[in-house]
């Protein structure tokens, strides 16, 4: 397929599309994202929101960690905080987004081709595409990419009334242990991502900080520990950088 | 929290619309930031702190059923699970499984 040719079959979009949901079917994250969400659905559960709202949030924010955010946070803490440690938490779809766009963007694609790609990116789906897509002729990519993510999306969702009808019925012991995957899961995943030291660093001192400030009963504490401890990590990987280009 | 629109409205302004916008801003901005650049490098620390502290408080203070199931036992689950993700291959799945069946040993054995 040469750079030249003009838009491709119009049955080439579909065909990709569901390529693109084949390759979620077989994808690790599809049970990781099952078990991910199977987790925040009892969380809503726990904290009084209905299927439909927990159907809804999966759906528009389509980030775990924000998700957790809003669930547990939304009955105590005041809304500005809940807002800005939900934005916190998302700052990374920008990078991810801006390394996307080169990869599924060409001369046909207008601006609103890219909205439902992007609102489908979260890490999973990024993994799987950066991974899949270089295979992918370039027109095809960005319904390749729409299927991948409408098929993880649509796991997550699933997984998410599951998880909530489950915590309801089951016994309070496996109830809690699918309390337990969120924690497990934001953990794990996250420290799968870390692959520089300023990372891990900045999750350590979270961890530590994150109880002691909200012990201090000061309020705002996620933010605080955030602005704290990740600030604190930032200082540390400058002064190393700065020590190893000196004498 | 569980009568008519609020929690959907809140759900769309603090919840959709503070997480989408990075979205948005990737589009608009482009590849006009670098993945390594200091701001970018900053604010993913901040990101990745407040995030252990989410962690930490569902561990400390956990919703629901999970607060029935003793504070020791469920620091032994985590750190004993992150243990086994860093000894098995950085496997998220392993970690997982063995956090899950520790939590599940200790409430049985200590549990009320």
């Amino acid at each position: 397929m040469s750079a030249t040719t003009a838009a491709p079959p119009p049955r080439s979009a579909s065909h990709a599309f569901l390529a693109g949901l084949r390759a979620s079917l077989t994808s690790i994250f599809f049970y990781v994202v099952l078990g991910n969400y199977i987790g925040i659905g009892a969380l809503s559960y726990q904290f009084g929101f209905s299927p439909v709202w927990i159907v809804l949030c999966t759906v528009l924010i389509w980030a775990a960690p924000a998700q957790v955010i809003v669930i547990s946070t939304l009955a105590t803490a005041t809304l500005i905080e809940v807002a800005v440690a939900v934005s916190l938490s998302s700052v990374r779809f920008l990078p991810m987004v801006a390394s996307l766009l080169p990869m599924i963007q060409h001369a046909g694609t207008r601006s609103r081709d890219l909205l439902l790609p992007m609102h489908l990116t979260a890490i999973s789906v990024w993994a799987e595409g950066m991974r899949l897509l270089p295979s992918v002729p370039k027109q095809e990519r960005a319904a390749f990419y729409n299927g991948l993510g409408c098929g993880l999306l649509f796991a997550a969702s699933v997984a998410s009334v599951a998880g909530f009808y489950l915590a309801a019925k089951l016994p309070p012991l496996l109830a809690a242990m699918l309390l337990f995957l969120t924690p497990m899961s934001l953990l794990m995943s996250t420290c799968s991502n870390i692959r520089v030291l300023i990372d891990g660093l900045a999750f350590g001192l979270g961890l530590v900080v994150g109880p002691i400030i909200a012990a201090q009963k000061v309020g705002l504490d996620l933010l605080w520990t955030g602005l704290i401890a990740g600030s604190a990590a930032y200082l540390v990987h400058r002064l190393r950088e700065a020590r190893s280009i000196g004498p | 929290m569980s009568f008519g629109m609020e929690p959907y409205l809140a759900l769309i302004l603090l919840g959709f619309l503070p997480s989408e916008i990075w979205r948005w801003l990737g589009i608009v901005l482009g590849g006009g930031l670098s993945e390594e650049s200091e701001i970018i490098l900053w604010v993913r620390a901040v990101a990745t702190a407040l995030v252990a502290a989410v962690v930490a408080r569902l561990v400390l203070i956990p919703p629901g059923a999970l607060a029935a199931v003793p504070l020791g036992v469920r620091l032994a689950a985590i750190g004993i699970g992150f243990l086994a993700f860093l000894l098995i291959r950085r496997s998220a799945f392993a970690g997982v499984l063995v956090g899950e069946a520790v939590l599940v040993a200790g409430a049985l054995a200590f549990g009320p």
